[in-house]
């Protein structure tokens, strides 16, 4: 790539004046809950949308989220399942997640089946189970709607994650203590989206703030049929989907 | 009164020491729990600065175009506009925050576009999607489409 | 990688496949059951008064606490931060059924075992502090925690405040056990695990299984004392084993007939479980070695009458496959929960593993340790009338 003089002149000043803005975004020694920080927790009470007819199973989620927080092999904090619907038969869908869908899904073309993916995560429940059940309040729900593991204190008992309906929670192989997706609030309290929002292709997930009035999330909400996995459950879970079909567990 | 504790010195003995042994678990108890533990809810508020306070490793799409403006310019007019820079290029937080830190690695685009656009009947039907055998035997995508405008 | 993940049947969710629960948390409630069911088998005798059954008193006590010593051991070498256990007693959480695991664990190792034991063998402590000599005079001189008093008036006041104690004690037994079937009973992310009738089950397969191993224990020890044994007091107890394995037996199958009826989503998944991955541990040694057998024989000596010679071995037979079937239920109720997908669309298997830390070796050792305190404690505190010292 060829640049003029001048072309590279404005191009390094704006890197002067932008690498300022994005060292904000990650240099943060006392956390962006430091009290002069411009993230106030009761601003926001975050969820999130997927919607399923935008989905294309590239994994992209599943491969960013790992990068992003670490996330040991063979466990997942996202993951995308393939589902197969047959007929009238509900309630037997064939469903694969290979790895997860982290290296994408076999192609696959049988056009008279019914078949989408399905990308699933934390629910980021406000009555959450899993919250219920932790004996020592190593896991909580932040007072900006997510649910998170404070890894300083749990004791690993695994209760938690028996607790969770949808299988989002895991111990950690090497740390020892219940993990599992954070919301990326790392990322969400510096004003960034989810790792997995930022690397899907299609927009089928988006970070979502039920407390911000101009949020797309209201009109979605409104707009759609909108799905949460396992309602029965009534576990306030924050992730609503869009075009569930009912046959998804 | 003397009458009911007659014979009961031993026990009243091991209830004192027992009263003891709470009030002393007590101090302790109060010694030991972080101080603003329950601030929020039965938690430790520290774990929020300590889980907020991790670097991100993705730059985010924004940062990229900060820089590459006349990239993002030609991405944002084609179908993809919504994909995000990292969504092909990976993580480039250390490359966002100095340049030189991180050499972003140019993905083989013979590797890389089919897992999104080999056809697949779980896909959505208006996804744009080919067998990519049929539609381009073994020549890589980035032959004849730029992935930036990919739109040929 | 791209192996497939190995042991699965059918759709598991990623995080699924492992099991987080191991052979541990299968030995925990069975370790607590049997404290509980050895406890209720003291309480017979002290509270309600079953004179056939007070030559076993201190023995079921003794044996109580040799398991109740083991029991945090299973859950410590489970836990990911086990020196963070503490917390539990810091910041227990309210709202958690596990939080209440160490309260409950200390009240009745305190308040309850060891005070009652103590109350009960307190005149004998104080006569072996002045008759032995050496390292034992001191140990107990030590357990006579200062009090030499063994006049009559003392005497009663520990009997009656012991009483007290063993009355305190029985639902104190139930909440050390019952809360463990709670933890399971609430979780309505598992339908095998959900249902009210949990800690129900688990308390009266808990008193069942105390009631076995401390039948078993008596047998053995009078044996190895070569001493005769106390035909009443073993029939009663084993009489007291059926009929509470009768009920027993009745809320585990109304359990089961309850799902086989309704029918709801989740018994599809289950009830192909039990045909496949669980069928041994279920169907045959829960079931069928380890209830409708013993259940059969202690019937049988209730309506035959047979020579005593033959109703020992009949018992002890029935005991030793009574345990079996109920550590059976733990392993299909923790493991059973974990083995099929909370899709109800496949299975997993549990690869237990040998010498690990939640391996078989140590829950092996975790089940032959009970014993060796058992010993100890009977070599300390002997139960046997005849030793009594004075």
């Amino acid at each position: 790539m060829d640049l003029s003089r001048r072309e590279l002149l404005a191009a390094a000043g704006r890197f002067i004046v932008l690498s300022g803005a994005a060292l904000e975004a990650f240099e943060s020694p006392t956390g962006a809950l430091a009290a002069d920080s411009k993230y106030k927790m009761a601003d926001h009470w975050w969820a999130m949308t997927i919607d399923i007819e935008k989905c294309i199973g590239s994994g992209n989620c599943v491969r960013a989220c790992a990068l992003e927080n670490e996330v040991p092999e063979g466990f997942f904090r996202t993951w995308v399942e393939r589902y197969e619907v047959n007929g009238e038969d509900r309630e037997h869908p064939q469903v694969e997640s290979p790895e997860g869908g982290i290296h994408g899904f076999p192609a696959r073309n049988k056009p008279g089946v019914k078949s989408f993916f399905v990308p699933k995560l934390c629910n980021q429940c406000a009555h959450s189970p899993c919250v219920q059940v932790c004996p020592v309040g190593a896991t909580y729900v932040s007072p900006d709607g997510v649910v998170l593991v404070d890894q300083q204190y749990c004791v690993g008992c695994g209760y938690c994650v028996q607790a969770c309906p949808y299988g989002c929670r895991y111990l950690h192989p090497t740390k020892h203590v219940a993990d599992k997706c954070t919301l990326c609030y790392h990322r969400i309290t510096k004003g960034l989206t989810t790792a997995c929002c930022e690397a899907c292709p299609t927009g089928a997930r988006r970070l979502a703030d039920l407390k911000n009035p101009k949020d797309p999330v209201h009109e979605f909400l409104r707009v759609n049929a909108v799905q949460v996995l396992k309602p029965e459950m009534a576990t306030g879970a924050k992730v609503f989907y869009k075009d569930l079909d009912g046959s998804v567990r | 009164m003397r009458k009911i504790f007659e014979g009961s010195a031993h026990l009243i003995r091991l209830a004192v020491v027992a009263v003891l042994l709470v009030l002393a678990f007590l101090a302790i108890r109060h010694a030991l729990i972080p101080q603003d533990f329950g601030k929020y809810g039965h938690y430790r508020p520290g774990s929020l600065d300590e889980i907020a306070a991790r670097t991100p490793v993705f730059a985010g799409r924004e940062a990229c175009a900060s820089c590459h403006v006349d990239i993002a310019t030609a991405k944002s007019k084609g179908p993809h506009a919504d994909v995000g820079c990292e969504a092909c290029h990976g993580p480039l937080g250390r490359h966002a925050q100095d340049f030189t830190s991180q050499k972003p690695v140019l993905p083989d685009t013979a590797k890389l576009c089919v897992t999104c656009h080999e056809a697949d009947s779980a896909k959505p039907k208006t996804f744009p999607q080919v067998v990519s055998r049929e539609h381009a035997g073994d020549t890589a995508c980035g032959v004849c489409h730029n992935p930036h405008q990919p739109r040929i | 990688m791209h192996a497939i993940p190995s042991g699965v049947q059918g759709f598991m969710y990623p995080n699924e496949v492992q099991l987080t629960w191991s052979v541990l948390i299968v030995l925990y409630p069975f370790i607590t059951g049997l404290v509980a069911g050895a406890f209720i088998l003291a309480s017979l005798a002290r509270v309600f008064h079953i004179v056939a059954v007070q030559p076993i008193y201190r023995l079921s006590l003794l044996t109580a606490l040799a398991f109740l010593l083991v029991a945090p051991l299973p859950l410590q070498l489970h836990l990911g931060h086990p020196e963070r256990s503490f917390e539990m007693y810091m910041t227990p959480h309210k709202t958690s059924a596990m939080a209440m695991f160490g309260f409950v664990y200390l009240w009745y190792l305190l308040v309850v075992l060891l005070l009652e034991i103590w109350l009960d063998y307190r005149r004998d402590i104080v006569l072996l502090a002045r008759s032995r000599t050496g390292v034992m005079k001191w140990i107990y001189s030590a357990l006579t925690l200062g009090s030499r008093n063994i006049d009559a008036k003392s005497l009663h006041v520990d009997d009656r405040v012991g009483w007290t104690v063993t009355l305190i004690g029985i639902p104190s037994a139930f909440l050390l056990h019952g809360y463990v079937g709670f933890i399971f009973g609430s979780i309505k992310a598992n339908p095998w695990w959900s249902t009210p009738l949990m800690p129900v089950v688990f308390i009266f397969s808990a008193m069942v299984s105390g009631i076995a191993v401390v039948l078993l224990v008596y047998e053995t020890v009078t044996y190895v004392r070569k001493r005769p044994i106390d035909m009443a007091c073993l029939d009663t107890v084993a009489k007291y084993l059926l009929y509470i394995f009768l009920v027993d037996f009745s809320l585990e199958m109304l359990d089961l007939i309850h799902r086989m009826y309704e029918a709801s989503e989740s018994f599809r998944t289950l009830d192909f479980m039990v045909h496949t991955q669980l069928y041994v541990s279920q169907i045959l040694l829960q079931i069928i070695l380890g209830t409708l057998v013993p259940v059969s024989l202690l019937a049988l000596v209730q309506v035959v009458k047979l020579r005593a010679i033959l109703r020992r071995r009949i018992y002890a037979l029935a005991a030793a496959l009574t345990l079996i079937g109920i550590f059976a239920m733990r392993w299909n109720v923790v493991i059973g929960g974990q083995l099929f997908s909370k899709s109800f669309l496949g299975y997993t298997t549990y690869k237990m593993a040998f010498a690990a830390r939640e391996g078989l070796l140590p829950a092996i050792a975790l089940l032959i340790l009970p014993f060796l305190f058992l010993w100890v404690l009977l070599k300390l505190l002997p139960p046997w009338a005849e030793q009594k010292a004075g």
